[in-house]
């Protein structure tokens, strides 16, 4: 395989695009606008990306089994290549984002797409190149007109294989463009493998005019952290190589021929992003706790399974919100005992002794989930929900209790409940895990009970808070919820804006309450709302004596710095 | 002929890659398998054709079934459908 990674590398000293000396008179700035994909600042020279000149002609042919053939070994050859590049991939941004490449392999071997090219060639009489191109074309016009985003973005996969293969039919090497120095490539698109066989090291940017955040030129900017604009608004002719550019992914803004002030500001912003992250990454495997040694627990919330990937990339300490929701919307029937089970296991697994604690289903009449039967409501907030419906409906609660309970056997698992807003309902669902446990015994089936926890987002259950404790292991606050139900304003509604103040000392001081109500009863205390991610108040929560935050993976090294630098004790 | 329904769950829906692996599972077997989704039908073997059903998740898809190896082809691909999909 490794000896088909020379022709690809060789390629850029072929490149068609040279470093020219720029005429003084077009150094005007310019701004341009794009939609950002990686968020990061960088500034460069700029190299226009130029693809390849020749147009594929219509030549008519003698002998269609000759062409024929001829096709074969070209689709061959694309495949080795394809393999090389997809090793290329996997090194570079990782198996995931370079599955791509398998992808287009096998478009290449698709049986309607081969078929089509062969009867256009030996119908028509016509040169393999122009056949397979057309066929691309067609094919790539049936994915554009799909509705679905992700597939209208796979048109481009079509034409970058479709095109790998008339190069190959036709003898071409494949280019790359060569860079002198790091630069900013601006193009008019970029096929996945252009990107790819592109050198890392002396990319700076990439800036598009076409291309869709779910492309995969996307897709791989964001794996290689490289700052990039697609949909740019920038015209092509206007550019010229060397020309200096602002590349700005958290605005999404190009800036072109800056002057001295913008560079200087630039370089500025550049410098403080590089601190920043150098800073973040020197943070991860670090404990988070403050100057004076008091430990604040840093947890992950994640939605399913597949986000436990950036749970362990950003250094979580644990899962302290799992939405069990994700097995339950947009299906059928209720997921099964066993289903659930393996979901949940998984989990345990993946975090390796690191606690995960996952919340039982929160759904409610605003979340399509027919086979719970539930009816429109006037006011599904207030409505029948959550904990309310699993109460009610006892068959569907055990089915995810019964799962918990053996997935907890084979990991680090805590269970929470939301929407509690009386002991009575705690009761019920204590007797309903001894009966669970019971079942569980007389099977013969392995099982723990977990540690258990109860959300608090109700005022009734803030102000209950002392009879709650001594009935659960632990606490998590749900700011959202509890915001939402306190200032009795609904986040949704857009003119409340004016009246909705997250940080209303109503809400500082209830957190309060509960997190001493749970202290005096010997039980631990966490946020795990929007609120918990706010840099702003991360310093007063510690303070308060809050033991676990629960935020987005993206925010868990940012409040770690912020902890750490921290005085619990004032 | 055999058949039988699925509904996706995964939440991207039959993707590129999904769909790519359909189509290795789908060619392991003789029988001729089509996927039907909604009026249309496609061979379970074409990669494009699968893609181009544009299936997403919560959608119900009829797997049909039609060859001497079709008990253990439906086997096969409900397994399949429940592992991936």
């Amino acid at each position: 395989m490794s000896r088909w990674l020379l022709p690809v590398w060789n390629s850029f000293s072929n490149g068609i695009c040279r470093i020219e000396r720029v005429s003084q008179k077009e150094k005007k700035v310019q701004y341009f606008k794009g939609k950002s994909v990686y968020k990061g600042v960088t500034m460069g020279p700029v190299v226009v990306y130029k693809k390849q000149g020749e147009q594929v002609k219509r030549k008519a042919i003698e002998n269609p089994e000759a062409e024929i053939l001829r096709l074969r070994q070209a689709l061959e050859m694309s495949k080795l290549q394809l393999d090389a590049l997809y090793e290329k991939a996997v090194t570079e941004v990782g198996e995931a984002s370079a599955a791509i490449f398998e992808v287009h392999k096998m478009m290449l071997e698709d049986e309607d797409y081969l078929e089509a090219a062969i009867n256009m060639i030996r119908t028509e009489c016509v040169n393999a190149e122009y056949a397979v191109t057309m066929t691309g074309n067609n094919f790539s016009q049936m994915f554009s007109s799909m509705a679905d985003e992700y597939m209208k973005a796979r048109a481009a996969d079509v034409i970058d294989v479709s095109s790998r293969l008339a190069r190959n039919l036709c003898g071409q090497r494949e280019q790359g463009t060569f860079m002198e120095r790091p630069s900013v490539i601006v193009a008019d698109d970029l096929s996945p493998s252009e990107t790819v066989q592109l050198d890392k090291k002396k990319i700076l940017a990439f800036v598009t005019v076409h291309g869709s955040t779910n492309s995969h030129t996307a897709i791989l900017a964001r794996m290689m952290n490289i700052p990039a604009l697609v949909s740019t608004d920038v015209q092509m002719e206007q550019l010229q190589d060397g020309m200096i550019a602002i590349v700005d992914g958290f605005e999404g803004t190009m800036i072109l021929n800056p002057d001295a002030s913008t560079c200087a500001k630039a370089q500025k912003r550049i410098r403080e992003e590089e601190e920043k992250v150098a800073l973040l990454q020197e943070l991860k495997g670090k404990d988070s706790v403050t100057s004076d040694g008091h430990k604040v627990m840093l947890y992950a919330n994640i939605g399913n399974v597949g986000d436990i990937g950036y749970v362990l990339e950003n250094d979580a300490e644990g899962i302290g919100l799992f939405r069990s929701e994700f097995l339950y919307l947009g299906r059928e029937d209720a997921p099964s005992e066993e289903e659930q089970f393996e979901a949940y296991k998984q989990a345990a697994r993946m975090m390796a002794g690191k606690k995960v604690i996952i919340r039982t289903l929160d759904i409610g009449a605003d979340k399509q989930a027919d086979y719970l039967g539930l009816q429109q409501e006037e006011n599904p907030a207030l409505g029948y929900r959550a904990i309310r419906i699993c109460l009610k409906q006892p068959d569907i609660f055990k089915t995810q209790l019964r799962a918990l309970l053996r997935a907890a056997f084979y990991g680090n698992i805590s269970i929470m409940y939301p929407m509690i807003i009386s002991t009575s309902e705690v009761q019920r669902i204590q007797a309903m895990i001894e009966d669970v446990r019971q079942e569980l015994e007389e099977q013969g089936i392995q099982y723990k009970v977990p540690e258990q926890g109860i959300m608090i987002e109700t005022p009734a259950a803030v102000m209950i808070s002392d009879k709650l404790a001594p009935m659960v292991d632990f606490f998590s606050i749900g700011t959202n919820d509890l915001t939402q139900y306190t200032l009795a304003i609904d986040r949704q509604n857009a003119k409340l804006d004016d009246f909705y103040d997250p940080h209303h000392e109503s809400i500082l001081r209830m957190i309060r309450m509960v997190v001493e109500n749970g202290h005096r009863h010997g039980k631990w205390v966490g946020i795990c709302g929007e609120l918990g991610a706010d840099a702003g108040l991360t310093e007063e929560f510690v303070r308060m004596g809050v033991d676990e935050l629960s935020v987005a993976p993206s925010m868990i090294l940012k409040l770690r710095k912020i902890i750490r630098e921290t005085r619990f004790k004032a | 002929m055999k058949s039988f329904r699925y509904t996706i769950t995964d939440k991207t829906g039959i993707h590129a890659r999904p769909a790519g692996l359909l189509v290795k599972e789908a060619r392991k077997y003789k029988s001729r398998i089509r996927i039907k989704s909604g009026e249309k039908s496609v061979e379970a073997t074409g990669l494009m054709a699968v893609m181009s059903l544009g299936i997403a998740c919560g959608q119900t898809i009829e797997i049909l079934v039609e060859g001497e190896d079709e008990q253990m082809a439906v086997a096969g691909m409900e397994q399949f459908f429940k592992r991936n999909l």
